[in-house]
């Protein structure tokens, strides 16, 4: 069995409103940072997870991702895997 | 023989008393459901009210989901009994999936406690059938997660079934449709963000909400068909 590094990204979906994103996004410019667009609050998750191989853990992270770790009706996950 | 009511407590619950005081105050019965308990005894409707449930680690809601009281009250959802939740209830009740949509934060990013003018829509639910359509209402919210949202076809299933049951008459929070609660296709689960409990007296503005809790009382399904 490995330890397998799990990173997981939850945001806001595509379409759903994202109002603190929007808000650093207005607050941007004031520092100087022109040209900013697409900003997204979201939030990190990271675990261990114990696993024979790659696809097993894609596929136990997708369902923890779909049945608790996210919101579907609103958030969107994005998985980062790598071996300890 | 009187109503009585389970008032389901999770860690970080905050309005219990309020809906338990107003139940009894409208001549009902109440008492509180602990959320380690996997019964809900002989309760004949249930409130989920406002608060915290499990510090709202994670989102809103989403942890409340685990605790053992919730397998025991959609049972009873699912065989008819009437389920009112109340803001943080609300929220629980949609991450549970008892009722579809969800709660993101507030449009504005601000935290809202304020009184609002709520349009009463649908009268088909165990609650509404106690208004009539175009009614105004009175009742306070207080909530940064209130901004109802959901797909487009879950909207249109709302509005073809008559599940919205409330809107905001000057919508605060960006509410699809405005909405401020709406039930079930069966209308015996009711979510709503406003505080029904928090308007039950003059002294507090308005006595709308006692309509809201006592359509509770009188409004159970499950014990007057």
């Amino acid at each position: 069995m490995t330890i397998w590094r799990v990173k997981i990204e939850v945001s806001p979906r595509s379409g759903i409103a994202d109002p603190a994103g929007a808000t650093i996004e207005r607050s941007l410019p004031a520092l100087g940072f022109e040209n900013v667009q697409n900003v997204r609050l979201g939030k990190l998750i990271r675990l261990d997870i114990e696993a024979e191989n790659r696809e097993d853990v894609e596929k136990l992270v997708s369902d923890m991702c779909e049945r608790f770790l996210t919101n579907p009706v609103i958030e969107d996950s994005c998985v980062e895997i790598s071996e300890s | 023989m009187s109503q009585r009511i389970g008032v389901v407590q999770f860690p970080g619950t905050n309005c219990e008393q309020d809906n338990i005081d107003t139940i009894k105050n409208l001549g009902g019965d109440a008492e509180i459901l602990w959320h380690g308990s996997d019964t809900i005894g002989s309760v004949d409707a249930i409130v989920i009210p406002g608060g915290f449930a499990h510090g709202d680690y994670l989102r809103c809601g989403a942890i409340a989901r685990f605790s053992p009281i919730m397998t025991a009250i959609s049972r009873f959802a699912k065989s008819g009994g009437v389920v009112l939740g109340i803001c943080n209830g609300f929220q629980i009740l949609t991450e549970t999936g008892l009722l579809p949509g969800a709660l993101q934060k507030n449009v504005g990013l601000k935290f809202l406690c304020q009184m609002e003018s709520l349009i009463v829509d649908s009268t088909s639910s165990a609650i509404g059938r106690w208004f009539k359509s175009g009614e105004k209402l009175q009742i306070p919210i207080n909530h940064f997660e209130g901004n109802y949202v959901c797909s487009p076809e879950v909207m249109s299933e709302l509005e073809a079934y008559g599940q919205i049951f409330l809107r905001y008459e000057s919508n605060p929070n960006g509410s699809i449709g405005s909405i401020a609660g709406i039930s079930n296709k069966e209308g015996n689960i009711i979510g709503m963000m406003p505080h029904p409990e928090r308007a039950t007296s003059d002294l507090l503005g308005s006595i709308d909400g006692n309509r809201i809790l006592r359509g509770l009382l009188e409004g159970n399904v499950k014990n007057n068909s």
